[in-house]
């Protein structure tokens, strides 16, 4: 690597939009499943959620390559944890202060952010081989990707459970079979196994159209 | 007694960690390709949430809720003049104890039980990171149990839980690596729908009331 490497060469560029889709962090690499799935039920939850993972993982990736000459590797665990642990508490005290409802729907999923396995995952893989600016793009690149599954399974489940896309009505009210219409919002996609099939479909959705990914026998 | 009988027969079937949280997806979908590992990491996840819950139990009560540490001057307690508040340092304590924990448990597991050490091998050090544990403790914090007893029982309940879900997944993909399924499906994907198919399944028990 030159010191002369401009700031978004190719490479770079790559860090971010790989993620996105060939490389996605939940439907590829199979990392951070745990929180993405609860948190999908409304769009707004998701989105402070994919949020808050934004600010973690991109600072812990940073903060991680620039210790990573002075880890000695056999606690290498317990120091990514500090600094995961302490970007998180940082995280939940602002949403508890300014967005204090949605952070009483998340509950402890903000907590679990420590655990998820997207964070731990790309701090073994990345932050600690590379330096700080790679890793910040990497961290947001994944971060997006995450984001992305998230936006995209709250969307439907929102959209067919509750009739609504970012809590804006889609649905007019007119068209409810309790006032005289024809339609009923589909319960079961509030429920959590929903979102599960609906991950395993885009699974499916993705893999058809990237055949490379498709697992052998 | 019967209390935590309820809270048992709760955390396995109907507060299940896979099924109705998703909780330690990520080594639920990556250990779960054969029986006889997949059984290995549910026991050490047993094991771990059976001693990690009670502990951050009493860390909970006697050091970081609001009031907690009126034992070591009256003046902290919840009516005393200074109020010490530390719960915001929860994550970090729990994740430290979880990860001391799991650090105890794999050398007394190495000294006493070789065998059983062998076989757990790689997976104590993972479960570090698994989110089921930590999970356990948050939840527990949540709900905030009446005694200690009822920690524990919710944490083995939990662990027990997780147990059962990752045994089935195994068994079933087992199965089912010699079916015809589509190949985008195949591996991943379908793990998912059976999880979700299982999920509903396990919903049977939500309407039970304990």
């Amino acid at each position: 690597m030159s010191e002369k490497e401009s700031l978004f060469s190719a490479k770079n560029r790559k860090l971010i939009f790989n993620p996105l889709s060939k490389d996605n962090p939940i439907v590829v690499q199979v990392l951070g499943i745990c929180s993405a799935l609860a948190v999908t039920v409304k769009m707004k939850p998701a989105f402070v959620m994919t949020l808050s993972v934004l600010v973690v993982l991109s600072v812990a990736n940073v903060l991680v390559s620039l210790i990573r000459n002075l880890i000695p590797n056999r606690i290498r665990i317990i120091v990514q944890l500090v600094v995961i642990a302490t970007l998180v508490i940082l995280v939940d005290q602002v949403l508890k202060a300014f967005v204090y409802d949605i952070s009483k729907q998340l509950s402890v999923f903000v907590g679990l952010i420590i655990t998820n396995c997207i964070l731990m995952g790309r701090l073994e893989a990345f932050a600690l081989g590379n330096k700080p600016w790679p890793s910040f793009l990497d961290g947001i690149g994944n971060a997006f990707g995450y984001g992305i599954i998230l936006m995209i399974v709250a969307f439907v489940r929102e959209l067919l459970g509750s009739g609504s896309v970012f809590g804006f009505k889609i649905i007019p009210d007119a068209w409810y079979i309790k006032n005289g219409g024809f339609y009923e919002n589909n319960g079961l996609m509030v429920l959590s196994p929903m979102a599960l099939i609906t991950v395993g479909v885009i699974i499916w959705i993705h893999r058809s159209r990237n055949r490379d990914l498709v697992e052998q026998k | 007694m019967e209390n935590l009988l309820n809270i048992f027969i709760k955390s396995i079937f109907i507060d299940n960690m896979i099924f109705a949280y998703f909780l330690g997806m990520c080594s639920y979908l990556a250990v779960s390709k054969t029986v006889n590992t997949s059984f290995g990491l549910g026991i050490a996840v047993v094991f771990v949430l059976g001693i990690t819950v009670p502990v951050d139990y009493l860390l909970h009560n006697y050091v970081l809720r609001e009031g907690a540490l009126e034992w070591l001057n009256p003046e902290f307690g919840i009516n005393g003049s200074k109020t010490l508040d530390l719960s915001f340092l929860s994550f970090i304590l729990f994740i430290a104890v979880i990860a001391s924990m799991v650090q105890l448990v794999e050398m007394v597991v190495e000294k006493f039980a070789p065998a059983l050490y062998s076989s757990l091998g790689i997976f104590l050090p993972l479960i570090a990171v698994n989110c089921a544990i930590l999970g356990g403790s948050l939840f527990m914090q949540e709900r905030d149990y009446n005694s200690i007893g009822e920690a524990t029982v919710f944490g083995i309940g939990s662990g027990i839980g997780f147990f059962l879900a990752i045994i089935g997944i195994a068994a079933i993909r087992e199965k089912i690596r010699y079916s015809d399924i589509p190949a985008p499906l195949r591996g991943l994907g379908i793990t998912f729908i059976i999880t979700g198919l299982m999920a509903i399944a396990f919903m049977g028990f939500m309407g039970i009331n304990l």
